[in-house]
């Protein structure tokens, strides 16, 4: 038995966009225990809910995060819906799931630019960037925004897109295929980041379903989680299928996303097919009265939205729990055992995103 | 399996035109429905301040009595409400940002008296 | 529309005694915990934690007195210890026999326990 070496690990770290630290326990080069800390940025967003109007209130919830902010609106959105019993127009539902899935798109290229920079392959990071302005701009041309979008309101949409432009985004989503298939290929099958991600990190369906991992970190250990399949947006009118791989190491996981970004573009392509005419979204009157407990699929995983109110224009209580607050425990197991030199690459599958988790 | 995987994305990249924009020698193009800054209309504002309270960053303030509306450029978010919410139409989104600077401006706006219009239903009265 | 498994709203009142027992059944069932948290209710408090199975949620809430001492579920389920410390460290309410506490020092707050209303009195008493 080696010497027990403690190790600081972050809250700054080039591997790490934002502020987490753990504290690895090292036994020669291999991790034993790892206790991770956050808080750095705790930021009280839930706690404002009592000075913003319900209304409002969504202008705050998106800010949660810069990736899936789109995601977190419309959980807020549609948890105040669902309690004042708002009936959305399903033109607005069918809007929305696609820029949810927009989203994904966006996160999961971001993501890969990511777990290429924690390995060391700058040039690909660079190409998965590059292929991910298109969303961006797809972002802007119909929303107006490209990081937060403002365009989720209680009741529906504030913008229409109309069909010809989406069948414009359809076909520039469909030509950036060919790219993405260049791009991502590099993570299937070069051997130089295989070596990297094969058998690296596994988490076992058993200790998947254990620690409670949501979100890609599941599927890719083969526990059939996916949220869009609890009937929230059109998904299933869609015939939506979650992506799953039973490996549960990190290639899994990486295989997973990119795949979900394949699926997500036919989702896409399926959803302009059949978006229906129709109004975009409705007046909600009055103020809300009770609770209500909502799950969305965000780009990482399950998000919770739990609002209550009690008849006023402000809500008791706005409860948002983000995938990586559940990742959290399940990144920990995997540390267990890991070599020293790939913890960088262990925290970034899990796609880490501490400003949504202390919100 | 394979090695240099990339190499095909790399010999592309060589030969074809860089993906960036030689911004700022090149300009951006802006979207149509970019959310850039917002611009007022000043003659036809009525000073009725409803932006102010839609706003949810507290950025605008109208001042009736010096018939001025003022937009703090640093703290407005560009989410649009006031725009949605204006009964004049007066308020509109730029597509442009406006310029980066070291300090937070505060764009003020005089907005000029409108010519007294006698309302139909007074002048039906005094007839 | 009715039959959208996202709109079932299950919650079940739970006692602070009955709470171990009923979470080892869960766990036993094959439940997940999704996630915990914490409401002002009254003077005291209310702890929701939200169960997954089968994409269905099932939410036992408990009602806590202020001061009150809640037994910790994170040695049935461990990773209740992320919820229970956020809890603590920002509506001050202590946990016993906790697998992993941290004292107070999971987040980092600029004043402790910011979201239990005593504090806002006490900030209260000082400005005044």
């Amino acid at each position: 038995m080696g010497k027990r070496t403690i190790i600081p690990f972050g809250p700054q770290h080039p591997v790490l966009p934002e502020p987490i630290h753990l504290d690895l326990v090292i036994e020669d080069e291999t991790v034993v225990e790892a206790i991770p800390s956050i808080g750095f940025i705790h930021r009280g967003l839930e706690k404002l809910v009592e000075k913003k109007e319900y209304t409002e209130m969504v202008y705050v919830i998106e800010r949660i995060c810069g990736i899936c902010s789109f995601g977190h609106g419309w959980g807020y959105c549609a948890a105040v819906e669902g309690l004042m019993n708002v009936e959305v127009p399903e033109r607005a539902e069918y809007l929305r799931t696609i820029w949810h899935e927009l989203s994904r798109i966006h996160s999961h290229l971001l993501w890969l630019g990511l777990m290429a920079d924690a390995f060391g392959f700058e040039s690909l990071f660079m190409h998965c960037w590059r292929l991910r302005e298109t969303v961006l701009d797809i972002f802007e041309k119909t929303t107006g925004g490209r990081v937060i979008f403002s365009v989720c309101k209680l009741g529906g949409v504030r913008k229409d897109v109309d069909n010809e432009t989406l069948a414009g985004i359809v076909s520039d989503l469909n030509k950036m295929k060919a790219g993405l298939k260049e791009v991502t290929d590099v993570f299937i099958s070069d051997q130089s980041v295989k070596n990297r991600t094969l058998g690296v990190g596994v988490l076992t369906k058993e200790k998947a379903m254990e620690f409670g991992a949501v979100g890609p970190v599941a599927r890719a250990s083969g526990v059939l989680q996916d949220i869009r399949l609890t009937g929230k947006g059109v998904y299933e009118e869609l015939g939506f299928e979650p992506v799953m791989d039973t490996r549960g190491d990190c290639y899994a996981r990486t295989s997973v996303r990119i795949r979900e970004v394949f699926q997500s573009i036919d989702l896409i392509a399926a959803a302009a097919e059949k978006i229906p005419d129709g109004d975009i979204a409705v007046a909600v009157k009055g103020n809300p009265d009770g609770e209500f407990i909502l799950r969305m699929e965000q780009p990482r995983g399950e998000a919770f939205y739990y609002a209550k109110g009690s008849g006023s224009k402000f809500l008791d209580r706005m409860r948002v729990r983000t995938p990586t607050n559940q990742n959290i425990p399940a990144l920990v197991q995997m540390l267990q055992g890991a070599d020293l030199a790939d913890v960088p690459v262990l925290v970034l599958t899990i796609d880490p995103c501490i400003s949504c988790t202390e919100r | 399996m394979g090695t240099f995987k990339i190499g095909g994305v790399v010999l592309k990249s060589l030969f074809n035109k860089p993906a960036t924009l030689m911004y700022p020698v090149v300009p951006r193009t802006w979207q149509e429905r970019t959310r850039g800054s917002i611009g007022i209309e000043e003659a036809d504002c009525i000073l009725c301040g409803i932006c102010s309270k839609k706003c949810p960053t507290h950025a605008i303030t109208v001042v009736r009595d010096q018939r001025t509306w003022a937009v703090e450029r640093m703290q407005c978010i560009q989410c649009g409400s006031c725009v949605e919410s204006c009964p004049k139409k007066c308020l509109c989104m730029h597509p442009e940002y406006t310029a980066p600077g070291t300090e937070k401006i505060t764009d003020v706006v005089h907005v000029p008296e409108q010519p007294k219009q006698p309302k139909p239903e007074a002048a039906a009265a005094a007839e | 529309m009715s039959d959208k498994k996202y709109l079932i709203q299950n919650f079940v009142p739970v006692t602070a005694s009955e709470l171990l027992g009923k979470v080892q059944d869960l766990k036993a069932d094959g439940y997940r915990l999704g996630q915990a948290c914490c409401t002002k209710l009254g003077d005291g408090f209310e702890i929701m934690y939200s169960f997954d199975k089968d994409h269905e949620l099932l939410n036992l809430k408990m009602a806590v007195g202020e001061g009150q001492e809640v037994e910790s579920i994170s040695n049935i389920i461990w990773h209740a210890f992320i919820y229970e410390n956020e809890m603590h460290d920002l509506f001050g309410i202590s946990f016993g026999n906790s697998a992993l506490d941290y004292g107070g020092h999971f987040f980092k707050v600029a004043e402790p326990t910011p979201w239990n209303p005593k504090n806002e009195e006490r900030k209260a008493e000082q400005n005044g």
